[in-house]
């Protein structure tokens, strides 16, 4: 079953705004009114997108560093994010995280992650309460290529499957772990080729292609939410920008590869559907545009407009009451 | 300071185990939200509590450790047996950059009640691998609460305030006091974090002593009070927080101090105790002499039993330290 046309306009939307936002983040690093570091989602946008829309407000994500994306699908306030990112008080954790760090806990964001495959483990954790819960509530985790060499991937997909624990295991390939090509890390083609050593269905899917992603996530979340256990999910995808907004570290990633790949926009590929089936016209497509990067301007605003925390904050939070 | 909460008329005997397992099954009823990983399953809280509560683990460290930040995140209670602290080592990320630091960095936009248990000390002939006093690395990692218990009492009575805590706790608990008996009440009762207890009372010498060492400064303290020297020694109990107050209170008294620890010297406990004296302008001039440690060597505990009892003070060092601190003018 397709996605219906409503339901596209608005992914299509969530599509957008990734993409706006993100690129005005890359913008403003340059510009240095952001402090620390980055990491771009462009490029991926389609798979946090499809695969978020599968979710209910109260199922749980756990993200990694490159989060902004998985953030904006699951329906974090732009606001907040913007000003987490400029390190302001009114931010999601109160200037305490920054780009890597974002949570939202009151829409089952349960955080990024800076470091690399460390959310899987504690996704296991949301999956396993999920089911001592003993609702439907299902978890999802994403995680690049490169957190498959990682022993926590290991751990990670072995408890789950022998808890049987309804969890997604949402791999998004993008084919390089920094400039290391994912060949060069992994003797098995598929990371979803390591499913089957731990009983579980993997796929792969075409990670730039919305419906793909929809369908295959449907049917992962179907089955979780039923006490079938997990799934590992595999998306191939590409991130059109360097490992993160710095230069400290070339992009050793060749031109031609870069470009073939935004040839295969994930953005561009929802657009001509949705002209081809006369669901939008180009005017509406433009005016849907400047609504997002409006959207995008008054979270700068917002965030230029909140005051920078005081310095002895920093004593706060450590521990909880 | 504060005084050692009374034991009531309703004691009996029992060890260290039996107390720790008591606080278990009395939380988990109080709470159902608690929940147990381990690798090993305790029969007794899996025969009460269910499969689905008290878990047996793979061998997995690092997923358990997480697994545990992922349920606290979702509202749960996780109680965690990592065994052997050494074994911690290999979830040190989950354990520093995940459960240690995910409060503060989200803000404090949720809580994370975790308990990590985990055995320490010297004493077994288990060689490295297997015995280990990490305590002092921890206290330099804010977001984690640290016990320490040396009674049957103190281990139930913090264990359970450690599970209705809201952060990440560890428990490091000894390995040589875990067949330890001591009398502990019927009734429920909690201990505080941060409450010191003061195991003699005395007037010559402040002796702070930590987990086992506890026993033997008491032991010390007895054996010294018959040639009219009077020792007062202070167990912690826990070292984050630490009842900083309780051992300035006594190095007021006494002007002299020793610490004893069975965790290697170097940045340890110990140090961190002394520094806590000498940097208050009022007790540094309080100081009669100048303070000491009695500490656990700079080496790997070795296997063989005559080279480990030699890695970790005994009585006559700590009697030896005690005599040179007082013998200072």
């Amino acid at each position: 079953m397709p996605i219906p046309n409503q339901e596209l306009i608005d992914l299509y939307r969530k599509m957008l705004t990734i993409r706006r936002f993100e690129e005005r983040v890359a913008l403003e690093f340059k510009r240095e009114t952001i402090p620390g570091v980055v990491h771009s989602y462009i490029g991926q946008e389609a798979v946090a997108v499809g695969v978020c829309a599968n979710l209910r407000n109260d199922d749980r994500i756990v993200s990694n560093h490159r989060g902004h994306g998985h953030c904006i699908a699951k329906g974090a306030d732009l606001n907040r994010m913007m000003a987490e990112i400029y390190g302001r008080k009114s931010g999601y954790c109160k200037g305490k995280g920054g780009s890597m760090h974002i949570a939202d806990f009151s829409i089952g964001m349960l955080g990024a992650n800076g470091i690399v495959a460390a959310g899987l483990p504690i996704a296991v954790g949301t999956a396993l309460a999920a089911q001592l819960e003993g609702g439907d509530r299902v978890s999802v985790v994403f995680f690049g290529d490169g957190a498959c060499s990682e022993g926590e991937f290991h751990e990670s997909l072995n408890l789950a499957s022998i808890w049987k624990l309804p969890i997604i295991f949402a791999c998004e390939n993008n084919h390089y772990g920094v400039n290391t090509p994912v060949r060069d890390a992994m003797a098995v083609e598929h990371v979803a080729d390591r499913a089957a050593a731990y009983a579980m269905p993997g796929t792969v899917v075409e990670g730039n292609d919305l419906a793909a992603v929809y369908r295959a996530t449907r049917d992962a979340v179907a089955s979780a939410r039923a006490g079938d256990g997990p799934s590992l999910l595999e998306f191939k995808t590409y991130r059109w920008r360097h490992h993160f907004e710095m230069t400290s570290i070339p992009d050793l990633r060749p031109r031609e590869e870069i470009e073939a790949w935004k040839e295969r926009c994930p953005i561009a590929h929802v657009e001509r559907r949705l002209l081809r089936e006369g669901v939008l016209k180009k005017e509406d497509l433009a005016r849907l545009d400047a609504e997002v990067l409006s959207r995008i301007e008054d979270a700068v605003g917002f965030a230029l407009a909140s005051p920078l925390p005081e310095p002895a904050e920093a004593l706060e939070d450590v521990f909880s009451e | 300071m504060k005084p050692e909460p009374a034991m009531t008329r309703n004691t009996r005997k029992i060890t260290f185990a039996e107390a720790t397992l008591e606080a278990l099954q009395e939380e988990f009823r109080r709470d159902e939200k608690t929940v147990h990983l381990s690798t090993d399953v305790a029969i007794p809280l899996r025969k009460e509590f269910g499969a689905a509560r008290i878990r047996a683990t793979p061998i997995a460290e690092s997923s358990i450790v997480g697994a545990a930040v992922g349920l606290a995140g979702s509202g749960f209670r996780p109680v965690v047996n990592l065994r052997m602290a050494t074994f911690g080592f290999v979830a040190m990320d989950q354990m520093v950059n995940q459960a240690a630091k995910i409060t503060y960095m989200f803000g404090g936009q949720a809580r994370f009640p975790i308990v990590y248990r985990m055995t320490v000390g010297a004493g077994q002939s288990m060689a490295a691998q297997h015995s280990i006093n990490p305590y002092p690395m921890y206290m330099n990692v804010p977001g984690l609460k640290i016990i320490l218990p040396s009674t049957p009492y103190d281990a139930k009575g913090l264990l359970k305030t450690a599970i209705r805590d809201n952060n990440p706790v560890i428990s490091f608990e000894h390995a040589a006091l875990t067949n330890l008996s001591g009398e502990v009440p019927q009734e429920e009762y909690t201990i505080a974090l941060g409450q010191a207890a003061v195991r003699r009372a005395g007037t010559d010498i402040t002796v702070v002593a930590l987990a086992r060492m506890a026993h033997l400064a008491a032991e010390v303290a007895n054996e010294m009070e018959r040639e009219g020297i009077s020792l007062e020694v202070i167990d912690p109990r826990t070292l984050v927080p630490l009842d900083k107050e309780s051992i300035r209170e006594s190095v007021a008294k006494t002007g002299r101090l020793v610490v004893v620890d069975e965790a290697c010297q170097t940045c340890g406990a110990a140090a961190e105790i002394i520094s806590l004296v000498v940097e208050d302008r009022r007790l540094f001039r309080c100081l009669k002499s100048q303070p000491a440690r009695v500490c656990g060597l700079d080496v790997p505990i070795p296997f063989s039993p005559p080279m480990e009892r030699f890695a970790v003070p005994d009585k006559e060092r700590i009697a030896a330290a005690v005599r040179a601190v007082l013998q200072e003018a």
